[in-house]
């Protein structure tokens, strides 16, 4: 969210040092559920990240889109994309995935300069993928265990391995390190309505899909985390009898 | 043999023919011929983007679920709990799993906009009885989401039993939260959410 970077780095520390409070927490709690040990706080989170996002976050988001028409809005969301694209060549590289790492650099480049730094996802048109990794997903290809499901205030579904993730991806954001500062938080409140705009759709069908929204939330999250540290090929057995 | 034989004898071998054209439609061309056809039909019209259910209801009904195995995916969902449902209760369960994905599925139509869909190269042995067929959801301004198809060979031709959206199985997804419903209420408890849950849609009780 919107704070400087001293504050950023104790935040990153703060969600370390949350994740491992609820990890203790959860020592105590008797739900029943073996897959979601700190079911009690994590629903308790879960119903506050949707106040927040019911009285702030969704009304500023649904502004933004008022306001900003289509055009505008895909080249923000492509001139982040594009920035995150650099990160994920990082975790490229930290993963052996050289092949991955130079396409993603390559996405850099010609999206930086013929997309005009990023506003136009020109690798994409000529058919370079797009990837997706971050620190959380490196720890679990270095072999990190996910640990227990967590829901964290504002940034919602985790596994605590992926909290730590986050915490290093919030370091080094380059967006969040940005100076001087009003553009800063400027840039990074528009980059959380970019994202929730993208969302919408989602919201809708899950309304019409959930049976449980937390439940329901909660296993398409650890489903797709386990996809994306596995790239998609995730040992499954369908016909498990759980 | 006289022409009433022969004609019969006909007849029978033509109807097997059908049969046999229809059911072996790879999987791959059949997945990708319901897409196109569909998207097509929504590209077109108006009132499903404006939101009307009722009518991508009926499109989904004649046009695509007849490729799925809902039976097949209830038990899938179910999971455990299937064996101790009687065969009423089973019917019950299929029933309500289906009504509920044709909502959902129709309320997802009605948010397309535009979305282009790209098949990934599809590999399978002439003798293999399950196929995954794999595509790319495309849109402008945001990732790309994969999205994948389970069938399995029937005698009715390849039916859909599963599908995974940017990794996420459907049926797995739903598997956690009927086991808990089965937990609380039994096989009965789960049938009343489903029936509870269709007849208010996205207006019923959350969290």
């Amino acid at each position: 969210m919107v704070m400087n970077g001293t504050a950023k780095r104790s935040m990153g520390r703060s969600l370390a040092a949350l994740a491992v409070a609820a990890l203790l927490a959860g020592g105590c709690a008797s739900t029943g559920n073996p897959k979601d040990p700190l079911e009690g706080f994590n629903r308790a989170m879960f119903a506050l990240n949707d106040d927040l996002d019911k009285i702030v976050i969704k009304p500023a988001a649904q502004g933004y889109q008022a306001v900003l028409p289509e055009l505008v809005r895909h080249g923000v969301a492509n001139f982040f994309a594009n920035i995150g694209d650099v990160f994920i060549a990082v975790n490229d590289v930290l993963q052996g995935k050289v092949p991955d790492a130079i396409n993603d650099v390559g996405r850099v480049l010609v999206n930086t300069t013929l997309g005009v730094l990023g506003l136009r996802d020109v690798a994409s048109e000529l058919g370079v993928e797009k990837h997706n990794e971050d620190f959380g997903q490196t720890l679990g290809a270095w072999g990190v265990g996910e640990g227990p499901y967590i829901v964290l205030p504002f940034f919602g579904s985790r596994t605590v391995r992926d909290s730590f993730g986050l915490a290093l991806d919030l370091h080094f954001d380059p967006v969040g390190n940005l100076y001087p500062v009003p553009d800063r938080n400027t840039l990074l409140a528009t980059r959380v309505l970019s994202d929730r705009t993208q969302l919408f759709s989602a919201e809708k069908i899950l309304d019409e899909a959930a049976l449980d929204r937390y439940s329901y939330v909660r296993n398409a999250y650890l489903q797709r985390r386990r996809n994306q540290v596995f790239d998609g090929n995730p040992p499954r057995n369908r016909e498990e009898d759980q | 043999m006289n022409m009433k034989k022969l004609f019969l004898l006909l007849l029978v071998s033509f109807a097997a023919l059908a049969q046999a054209q229809t059911a072996d439609t790879a999987p791959d061309a059949l997945v990708k011929s319901v897409t196109n056809e569909v998207l097509q039909i929504i590209r077109g019209d108006k009132d499903i983007q404006a939101g009307n259910s009722k009518k991508a209801i009926d499109l989904i009904e004649t046009k695509v679920l007849p490729n799925f195995n809902f039976t097949h995916m209830t038990q899938l969902a179910v999971g455990r709990d299937w064996k101790s449902a009687s065969p009423a209760q089973q019917k019950q369960l299929a029933d309500e799993f289906r009504t509920l994905l044709v909502r959902t599925y129709a309320k997802a139509l009605t948010e397309y906009r535009n979305q282009t869909i790209e098949f990934k190269p599809f590999k399978m042995n002439a003798a293999d009885l399950d196929a995954k067929v794999r595509s790319q959801v495309s849109q402008a301004g945001g990732k790309p989401i994969p999205l994948d198809y389970f069938l399995e060979k029937l005698a009715a031709g390849w039916k859909v039993y599963d599908i995974e959206v940017d990794g996420i199985s459907l049926v797995i997804n739903y598997r956690e939260s009927f086991a808990a419903e089965v937990r609380n209420g039994g096989i009965d408890g789960l049938v009343k959410t489903l029936q509870a849950k269709n007849r208010t849609g996205a207006g019923g009780p959350k969290t």
